[in-house]
């Protein structure tokens, strides 16, 4: 108490002026709500984007945009999606969490925590200000296949925004990594640490190896397009391919960082409401880092269709099939988890079982993508489309939602709406399996991805997806609704440990989580934690 | 529904049906079709498809039912107490041999795929397909062993479907058929030709950003790449017309570069190929004739 005593100018609480307290703020709660806001404002963003898109194939014949927009379109909403909805606010979880559940007074590197976040805004704005510009933004699809990326004027744009994108996840990752390694209290061993914990410590050494090597790789685009090298240029001896392959290098497992933290969000909020341990901790763990290393092995699996030769395509084809295994696994676990509990189906649950069984339905798919010889006729086709969005929306991202409702209490300090937010949460489960369920058939009917505009033959189930499209992306307007309620208009006050089943460090503070938590590491009792007795 | 209304799409649905269990092989996009061709060549990937398809579907009805039980008997509203244990060696072994034990079946089936679709050996003829921003070029190299002699053409979008696809065009692509099966999108103003029951090699180049040519019915698609040389085969079983479209991202007007290959038996094929050859003989000799005047003077 001594120690907290001589630097108590530093425990007043939250600075009172709004520049200060957010623009400079070093605090990890404050700078994991800015992800948070940031993320969802992008989450509108990319939103919009996949309307244009959506009304664009409404119906075939084109009624509303160029084709050169809709290439726009599609490119920008996965780039925002991906960089600026989906990654920002696993940091923003991150941040607001991990030192709540390792007993740490806050981030190890919080200087370096303000930065990492500042950079974002001003790297989404360089990238969106391409769409005002003459020649348009960025058309070539996210994956920025040369030589058609380097057709488009505002390459180096979304270069120079990657770039910065890039620096920012690897300041997140190495301050994540230094926290859970350095400030865990006295007692929290690593194999005593939250699920969601180790998804973000083995996630963050994903992004720190592949980020460079995307930023490598669009380097290289950009020195083709400006300075006359020939890495990707055939006609000077450069190698199309040779893009794909480092992009995928970067890609595959980004793929992973985008969904590794969804698992462990899961892991937490599933035995919260079952009322019962998670079953095979420690293999849910291992899982994740098999999970992780697979990543490393799997990328030329994009690349099925470019003319890869025999080996490498049963390489990759067996080592993709492999990822099968780890994650069967999660997901029996978290089946086994519910099984013998005391199950309440409050907002954070619901969204977690649609998540175990909507992710398995794009695990399924991914699957039945895996095998080379069918992919030769899925490839670039919009049973993809629907394969990745099953992962990435019904998976990531209502994994980011049920987090969001399950650490509102512990955030804002009051309760959120069970009402609306069970509302929103059966308006968009339903919304978006007949958003993306019937692309499964358009892709396998034979509809490329990535077009405008379609044979009649496409016309009944992509309007049935574009209505499922519309009704969920009204189904978001219910989310914004429900967060502002709770922080700002709720009557309800949340307990500290605003769920019955909730264990972890992160319920022993108060409710709002005040200003600085942990100045002195918490005794840790195992029977409190989650996962404190390991060995049953 | 574009237009047309109930009636079509009940027909549509019905034709579905039919498909689904009457086992007929899709040539062509179907409205509402549900699932893959079959395809009409010698090699496809659809047994594959749907023995994976069916495996995911049994697998899926195992994990889904065990949660639905868990959520229905282990609910506290009916009085349900957790119980305290978290951990069975026994269960976590059976869960992970199970899966590998299933993996190793689809692998050994899909590495049987992949040595007969990488094997382009005893080829009868190739074709050379390269695309272009928008539209695939065609050149016949050789058939049964003899090179052919300059027949080679571009097959770009029909006018109709290019018409209509502008935007705010306000023509009706319900209205672009051929034969009663709607071609919008889907025509070329001159389809690849080729003979059934041969055993056809495609090398495939991109000329200037990468394409990929597929047509479903021929059960695979391959990335058209510059400076790079692609090959795949087909053998196509049945006459008919094949559509298919570019599949990989390729600029403005990607969704507007489809693909038809025309199955002809073997004896009209020989007859369209002498007829090209002529003509191009005859080209070729006009061509000379007009650039000889032309030279001359200079000369």
């Amino acid at each position: 108490m001594a120690h907290a005593a001589t630097h108590d100018h530093d425990h007043h609480g939250a600075p009172k002026g709004f520049f200060q307290r957010w623009v400079m703020s070093t605090n990890h709660k404050d700078i994991g709500t800015l992800y948070l806001i940031f993320s969802l404002t992008m989450f509108f963003i990319g939103g919009a984007f996949a309307m244009v898109i959506r009304a664009e194939l409404f119906k075939p014949g084109m009624q509303l945009v160029q084709p050169y927009f809709f290439n726009e379109m599609t490119t920008m909403h996965a780039l925002v999606m991906i960089f600026g909805a989906i990654m920002p606010s696993f940091v923003g979880l991150a941040n607001w969490m991990i030192p709540l559940m390792v007993g740490a007074p806050d981030m190890a590197l919080p200087r370096m925590n303000n930065l990492s976040f500042w950079i974002m805004p001003f790297a989404f704005i360089l990238l969106l200000s391409t769409l005002f510009m003459p020649g348009g933004g960025p058309a070539g699809g996210w994956t920025m296949y040369p030589p058609l990326s380097l057709q488009g004027e505002s390459i180096a744009y979304t270069i120079f925004a990657v770039h910065l994108m890039g620096i920012s996840s690897i300041m997140g990752a190495i301050n994540i990594i230094a926290t859970i390694l350095n400030m865990r209290a006295p007692g929290m061993d690593l194999l005593k640490m939250p699920v969601f914990v180790w998804s973000w410590l083995i996630t963050a050494f994903l992004l720190i190896a592949v980020m460079p090597v995307l930023a490598g790789a669009v380097t290289m685009l950009l020195t083709d397009k400006y300075f006359h090298t020939n890495f990707f240029n055939a006609a000077g001896g450069g190698d199309p391919v040779l893009f794909q392959h480092i992009f995928w290098f970067f890609g595959h497992p980004e793929v992973y960082i985008m969904i590794l933290p969804a698992f462990g969000i899961i892991s937490e909020i599933i035995p919260t409401f079952a009322r019962k341990p998670i079953f095979g901790y420690r293999a849910m763990v291992f899982a994740i880092a098999s999970i992780a290393f697979l990543s490393f092995i799997v990328w030329a699996h994009h690349m099925f269709a470019v003319g890869l030769p025999m080996g490498a395509e049963i390489f990759f084809m067996y080592a993709t099939m492999l990822i099968a295994v780890p994650t069967g696994v999660k997901v029996f676990n978290w089946v086994s988890t519910m099984w013998g509990g005391s199950m309440t189906f409050e907002t954070p649950m619901l969204f977690s079982i649609a998540f175990v069984i909507l992710f398995t339905i794009g695990g399924f798919s991914g699957l039945m993508l895996a095998l080379a010889p069918a992919d030769f006729q899925y490839h670039d086709t919009y049973f993809v489309v629907a394969h990745f969005h099953y992962v990435l929306v019904t998976g990531a991202a209502f994994s980011i939602m049920a987090a969001a409702y399950y650490w509102l209490p512990k955030w804002s300090g009051n309760m959120y709406s069970e009402t609306w937010g069970k509302i929103h949460f059966w308006s968009s489960v339903i919304s978006v399996n007949v958003l993306f369920f019937p692309q499964h058939f358009l892709g396998l009917a034979g509809m490329p991805r990535r077009i405008p505009d379609y044979n009649v033959a496409f016309a009944n189930f992509n309007m049935i997806s574009s209505i499922g499209g519309f009704w969920f992306g009204a189904s978001q307007l219910i989310f914004l609704g429900v967060v502002i309620h709770c922080v700002f208009f709720s009557k309800k006050k949340a307990a500290d440990r605003s769920w019955e089943g909730a264990k972890g460090l992160e319920w022993t503070v108060p409710s709002p989580a005040p200003f600085h938590t942990f100045d002195v590491p918490p005794v840790i009792h195992d029977d409190e934690l989650a996962h404190g007795n390991t060995e049953h | 529904m574009t237009s047309g209304g109930i009636g079509r799409s009940v027909s549509a649905w019905a034709a579905l049906a039919f498909a689904l269990f009457g086992g007929t092989a899709w040539a062509n996009p179907e409205p509402n079709q549900l699932n893959m061709t079959k395809g009409a060549a010698e090699w496809s990937p659809y047994a594959m498809h749907m023995v994976a398809l069916w495996v995911c579907v049994v697998i899926g009805i195992v994990v889904f039912g065990a949660m639905f039980i868990a959520m229905f008997r282990f609910r506290k509203s009916r009085g349900a107490v957790a119980e305290k244990w978290s951990h069975s060696t026994k269960l976590e072994v059976v869960w992970t041999v199970l899966p590998v034990i299933i993996l190793i079946f689809l692998a050994h089936l899909a590495t049987g795929g992949l040595t007969s679709f990488a094997d382009t050996t005893k080829s009868e003829m190739t074709i050379k397909v390269t695309g272009f921003q928008w539209k695939w070029r065609y050149d016949y190299v050789d058939y049964k062993g003899k090179s052919v002699d300059q027949v080679g053409f571009m097959s770009k979008l029909e006018e109709t479907s290019d018409r209509t696809r502008q935007l705010k065009s306000n023509l009706d692509p319900d209205k672009i058929k051929v034969d009663g099966y709607n071609t919008y999108l889907l025509d070329v103003d001159k389809p690849l030709v080729v003979p059934v029951g041969t055993k056809i090699r495609f090398v495939i180049v991109g000329g200037d950003v990468i394409h990929s040519w597929w047509v479903p019915a021929l059960g695979w698609k391959m990335d058209a790449i510059p400076g790079i040389v692609n090959s795949a085969w087909t053998n196509i079983k049945e006459p008919g017309v094949y559509r298919g479209q570019c599949a990989e991202l390729c600029g403005q007007d990607h969704g507007f570069m489809p693909i038809v290959v025309k199955a002809v038996p073997k004896a009209e094929f020989e007859q369209w190929l002498a007829t090209q050859e002529d003509e191009a003989k005859i080209q070729k000799a006009a061509q000379t004739a007009q650039t000889v005047p032309a030279q001359a003077p200079q000369g």
